[in-house]
C-alpha cells in the first residue's frame, strides 16, 4: 500500500513560511490569496497501512505543533 | 562531578561544551551510538545539527541509543542540560514541555542576547540570583519556543529574554525551561560560548558552575 502523509502546522501557531508566500503572491499579480500554510509531504510504501498513524505520532509529525492526515493511495509506486 | 557531553553525527558545539564543563569539573564526550553513560553525573546535550536535522530538528536524534539511556537517567532525577539543538532534542524526547519552531523572521540569527534568571532554584542556576541578567549568544534558525496553552507552568520558566532581546518570536520571551521535577533544562542561548571575558562575556559559565555544585549521587 502506498500511503501519503500530509503534515501541516497546527492552526493558531504562527506560520511565517505561509505568511511569506502569502505576501509574495500578490506581488506577482495573483490576487485573492489567503490562509496560506506551508507543510510537509511524506510518501511511503507500507505493508500495514494501519500502522501509519502510530508512525506519525511517534516520528513523522510532532503532534504538539503539527496536524497530520494520512491518505491511502491505490498502488505502490 | 563528572559531565558527559553527547556527540551526535552533526553536533558542532560539543567541544566548546566539553571545554566549558572542564572549567568547573571533569568531563568526557559520550557517543550517540553507545548506550553506556560511563558513570557520569550530569549530561549536556550540545548544539549543532544532530542527524542533519532531517525530518524535524531533534526528531531522529531523540531515538539514538544514547538518548534512550539519557531519558532513563533523567527519569532517575539526574541532571540533563540541553543547549540549542540539545534543547530541541529534549523537547522531542518529551523530557521538556513544548517545541521549537522556525524563527518568526525565517532567518538565522547570531547575536549576543540578555536573559534574566527567573528561577534560581534549579541545578543549572543555583550560582545565580533571581533577576540576574546574563549576556549569552544565540545562533539558530529554529528557536521559537512554543508550548500549547496550559502546558508550561510559569514555575518551569528558568530564563527569559530581556525586553527587546527576544531573537526568534518565542512565546512570552521564554529562553529556557525545565521539567516539572526541575532536573532537566533546555535553553536556546549558548552558555558554552560565553565562559571567558575574552569572547565578550563569562556569564554562561555560571550554568556549568551551578551544575558542578550538584552533589554527586
Amino acid at each position: 500500500m502506498r500511503a501519503r502523509v500530509l503534515i501541516r502546522p497546527k492552526s493558531g501557531i504562527l506560520d511565517p513560511q505561509g505568511q511569506a508566500v502569502e505576501r509574495v503572491l500578490p506581488a506577482l499579480g495573483f490576487e485573492g490569496v489567503a490562509n496560506v500554510h506551508v507543510g510537509r509531504l511524506i510518501e511511503l510504501d507500507v505493508e500495514d497501512a494501519s500502522q501509519v498513524p502510530q508512525m506519525c505520532e511517534r516520528l513523522l509529525a510532532n503532534p504538539l505543533i503539527e496536524d497530520y492526515e494520512v491518505v491511502e493511495l491505490e498502488d505502490a509506486a | 562531578m563528572k559531565f558527559g557531553v553527547v556527540r551526535f553525527p552533526g553536533s558542532c558545539d560539543e567541544v566548546d561544551a566539553l571545554m566549558a564543563c572542564r572549567r568547573f569539573a571533569e568531563a568526557d564526550l559520550l557517543w550517540h551510538g553507545d548506550s553506556d553513560l560511563r558513570g557520569i553525573d550530569a549530561v549536556v546535550v550540545p548544539g549543532g545539527f544532530s542527524y542533519g536535522d532531517y525530518l524535524r530538528v531533534g526528531a531522529i536524534a531523540r531515538f539514538s541509543p544514547l538518548m534512550e539511556s539519557v531519558i532513563e537517567f533523567a527519569g532517575d532525577g539526574r541532571p540533563v542540560l540541553g543547549i540549542c539543538n540539545g534543547f530541541q532534542v529534549l523537547c522531542e524526547a518529551g523530557l521538556l514541555p513544548g517545541a521549537l519552531l522556525p524563527n518568526d523572521s525565517l532567518r538565522f540569527v547570531c547575536r549576543q542576547v540578555e536573559v534574566a534568571v527567573e528561577k534560581p532554584d534549579t541545578p543549572f542556576t543555583r550560582a545565580c540570583d533571581e533577576g540576574d541578567l546574563l549576556s549569552i549568544p544565540v545562533k539558530h534558525t529554529t528557536g521559537r519556543y512554543y508550548a500549547p496553552p496550559g502546558t508550561l507552568p510559569n514555575e518551569q520558566v528558568v530564563l527569559r529574554y530581556s525586553a527587546g532581546h527576544n531573537p526568534n518570536g518565542s512565546m512570552d520571551d521564554v529562553a529556557g525551561v525545565c521539567n516539572e521535577a526541575g532536573n532537566v533544562m533546555g535553553l536556546m542561548p549558548h552558555p558554552e560560548h560565553a565562559v571567558d571575558p575574552l569572547t565578550g562575556s563569562a556569564d554562561g559559565g555560571r550554568l556549568f558552575e551551578s551544575l558542578a555544585m550538584v552533589p554527586v549521587a
